[in-house]
This record gives C-alpha cells, sequence and structure tokens, in this order.
C-alpha cells in the first residue's frame, strides 16, 4: 500500500464512521525514500483529538513499514464542513448523524430558525434543535418529531 | 501499548486531559515577519482574552440552567481555549525569548496579563451575577471578537491571519447562542427580563475598553459594527442600551495595561495552581 492510502484509511477519532480523509482533514501525504510526511488540519481551534489524529496516522504507518513519519498541521485553508465528501455525508446519514448542508455564512437569529435538517431515520423534515451544541465540538442535537428520535447533526462549520 | 501509553510516547508535552499535547502550530510555517510591529503584544492580548474567559465559561459546567447549555457553555470555552493555545504560541515564538503557550499561559503573574477587564469580571456562577450576566458578557465579547477576528485575516503575519480566518466562525456560533439567550430572556418573563437588564448593565461598564486604540485593528470601525448588531439584538429582545457610565481606571490604565481587577487574582489562583505545585506533572 502507498503511504497515502495507509493515511486515508485512518479514522476519525470522534467520528469512527470517517475516515480521515472523507473527513476532509488529511491534506497532504508525501513519500521520499520511506520516510513520510502527512499534512493534517483541525476542524474547531479547541479540537482535543488533533493529537491523537496525528498518533493513530504515526502508528498505522509505522506498522505498514515506513521507518520515519512526520505529522504536520496547517491552519489554512481553514477545514470547513465543506470538505467533508460525498462518501463521507452518506457514512454520517447511515450511522445516523445528519450531514452538514453546503456552508453560508453564520447567520445573526434574532427570530426562531427556519432551517430545517432531515431526520436521518426516517427523513421527516419535521425536525427541531434541542442543543446547538452537542457531544463533539462540530455536532449539534436535534430530535425528531415524527419517529421522536434524538439524533445528531453536523452542523455547518 | 495501549492507545493512550501511544500517545503519551509520541507526543513530548506535558499538559493534557489524559493525553500529551502536542504544540498546536505543530508544522506551521513559523517564519516571524520583520516589518510588523506590536505582534507580540497582539497575540498576548488576544490570547489572555480568550483563556481568561475559556476559564470564567468552564466555572459554569454542572451549574448551567439546563445540561444543554452545561455543554453549549463548555464548547465555547473549548472553542476559545483553542484560539488561546494558537496565540498564546505565536505569542512565545515572536518574542523569541523561549516562552511556549504552558509559560504564557500558568507562569506569568497578574500584572503580565493583558487581557481587559470584560473577560475577569465575576459574572457568575458565584456572586456578581447569574447565567443571564454572563450571556451580556458573552454577546458584546463574541461580537467585538468576531468583528477584530474578521479584520484581522488580511493580517501581515501569516500565521495571525490564518488563526482569525479560523477562529472567525467559531465566533459566529457563539455570537448567535448568546443573541438567541439575550432575545429569550429579555422578551421573556418579567423576572428574565429584569435579570437580562441587570446582566447588562454589570458588564456595561467594561465595554469601552474593547475599544481602546489598537495598532492592529481600526477599532472606531469595530465599534460601529459591534453597536449595530448589539443594537439589533436590543431591540429583538425589547431591551435598551444601558445608561452607566465607564469604569473607573487607574491612571488610564487597564487590561491591555496589565492593571487587573480584584477577580483576577482568585481567577488565576485557580487556573495556574496545578502547574505551579507540579512542574512538569504528567498524567
Amino acid at each position: 500500500m502507498t503511504a497515502y492510502e495507509v493515511a486515508s484509511a485512518v479514522r476519525d477519532p470522534e467520528l469512527p464512521v470517517l475516515t480521515l480523509a472523507e473527513l476532509g482533514v488529511l491534506r497532504d501525504v508525501t513519500e521520499e525514500d520511506g520516510r513520510v510526511r502527512v499534512t493534517i488540519t483541525p476542524t474547531y481551534s479547541g479540537c482535543p483529538a488533533v493529537a491523537e489524529m496525528g498518533a493513530d496516522l504515526r502508528r498505522s504507518l509505522l506498522a505498514a513499514g515506513y521507518g520515519e513519519v512526520e505529522v504536520r498541521t496547517v491552519l489554512a485553508p481553514a477545514w470547513t464542513t465543506d470538505w467533508i465528501t460525498a462518501d463521507g455525508r452518506r457514512k454520517l446519514a447511515e450511522a445516523g448523524i445528519a450531514p452538514p448542508g453546503r456552508v453560508g455564512p453564520v447567520v445573526l437569529n434574532l427570530v426562531p430558525p427556519t432551517r430545517r435538517v432531515a431526520c436521518p431515520r426516517c427523513g421527516s423534515s419535521s425536525t427541531r434543535e434541542l442543543s446547538r451544541f452537542g457531544s463533539t465540538a462540530c455536532k449539534a442535537l436535534w430530535r425528531c418529531s415524527d419517529c421522536a428520535e434524538p439524533f445528531e447533526y453536523l452542523k455547518e462549520l | 501499548m495501549n492507545a493512550y501509553e501511544d500517545l503519551l510516547d509520541h507526543e513530548d508535552a506535558h499538559w493534557a486531559f489524559g493525553t500529551g499535547f502536542a504544540d498546536p502550530l505543530t508544522g506551521v510555517d513559523r517564519a516571524v515577519p520583520s516589518d510588523v510591529d506590536g505582534l507580540f503584544e497582539g497575540c498576548l492580548a488576544l490570547g489572555d482574552d480568550a483563556l481568561v474567559l475559556a476559564q470564567r465559561l468552564a466555572q459554569w459546567c454542572s451549574r448551567a440552567p439546563e445540561l444543554e447549555e452545561d455543554v453549549a457553555l463548555a464548547n465555547i470555552a473549548l472553542d476559545l481555549l483553542g484560539q488561546a493555545r494558537l496565540l498564546l504560541t505565536r505569542a512565545g515564538e515572536v518574542e523569541g525569548a523561549g516562552r511556549g503557550e504552558d509559560a504564557l499561559a500558568y507562569l506569568r503573574d497578574e500584572r503580565e496579563f493583558r487581557n481587559v477587564h470584560l473577560v475577569e469580571i465575576e459574572c457568575g456562577p458565584l456572586v456578581g451575577g447569574d447565567f443571564a450576566t454572563t450571556i451580556a458578557r458573552l454577546l458584546v465579547f463574541s461580537s467585538w471578537r468576531l468583528a477584530v477576528f474578521t479584520r484581522l485575516c488580511g493580517h501581515a503575519d501569516p500565521v495571525l491571519a490564518a488563526i482569525a480566518a479560523k477562529g472567525v466562525k467559531e465566533l459566529a456560533y457563539h455570537r448567535d447562542h448568546a443573541a438567541q439567550w439575550v432575545v429569550r430572556l429579555g422578551d421573556g418573563t418579567e423576572e428574565s427580563h429584569r435579570r437580562m437588564t441587570a446582566g447588562f448593565e454589570r458588564v456595561w461598564p467594561y465595554v469601552p475598553e474593547l475599544f481602546d486604540a489598537d495598532p492592529m485593528v481600526d477599532m472606531a470601525d469595530v465599534r460601529s459594527e459591534v453597536d449595530s448588531v448589539v443594537d439589533a439584538v436590543f431591540g429583538a429582545a425589547g431591551l435598551e442600551r444601558p445608561s452607566v457610565g465607564p469604569a473607573s481606571r487607574v491612571n488610564g490604565r487597564a487590561g491591555r495595561a496589565g492593571v487587573h481587577t480584584e477577580a483576577m487574582g482568585y481567577l488565576l489562583a485557580e487556573m495556574q495552581y496545578v502547574h505551579r505545585s507540579l512542574p512538569g506533572a504528567r498524567w
């Protein structure tokens, strides 16, 4: 396997249904004489998973036989949810996490928001936000009014 | 070797909850531009604002009015802590004296901190305010910081510009969260309206310091943006702009000059205690 194939198969520690490549945080993998340099970018400034991503990448590449692995972080261009691949969006929905829409500016809501997120279980658009902030920095908590199930929503950034 | 040991073995850092933290700017091109004045002070001030408010917001965890709000305020604190780590790391690098994020966060004394008074004052959950007071502060602070970061996206230092661009959307979420609570409480019951009003009266004397002249950003321009945001929220919430004067200063100096309120010493004592008691500890 090439270094890119190994790195792109590493899963996100907080959203293990996605690989780092599908999440869009894997920016570059270069390989020269068995020496690999991987470039990743954080989702949020305070994302505590970045150190784990680096350790997971390093472990996987060393296990695949690469002798020297360097993981670099870049801040620009900043990650947005538009970096999540089409496959990534499908896998999120299959795992019961509503995928983000396409990114527009985060607006100041002074009236009840009209945005509707489709329930990833039953497809109903009769859903409501329970909490803008969820179990990780990147998710919000919603509930479906039809099937009554709560679900997570990967919010646009 | 389990995954936890693996993390510790590979990351040569001391502080984390359960892992070693790598320098948050690892691998970023860190060349310091030679022609930018005030970069150290600017990064330090913005980093200290975020660090201190993160500490304040974290004090709400398990004390907020509802579980979702515990999570929300902790998430906002985490975003700000991430911004603080990036900015303090950059400040240390620009200074060139070998101080990293930990040295700047844990080993400076009160007079060396450059945060504004607004972020350090007690706004609840202890004496000095309640949830509405904290929300009033968060609305003003996040509106101001978003306006500042938007302008810093084009800064001559590419690292500061990238940190600002990264933070803009986070701050927009914080501002929106605060604005929704201000509308809900201001336009809610008589009691919630009274407490939201009291919250803004509590924080208002500390707002003018945010707009003190700054070499990096045109603060008059920032002020007009913040005014229009806050006025729009007040309008939707049925609140009036408070008519209280600015807080007093010492010979014109306040937080940006290292002159702090009584609350700051207590805050730092709590924040710095473990690091100073157990230098270099890791877990």
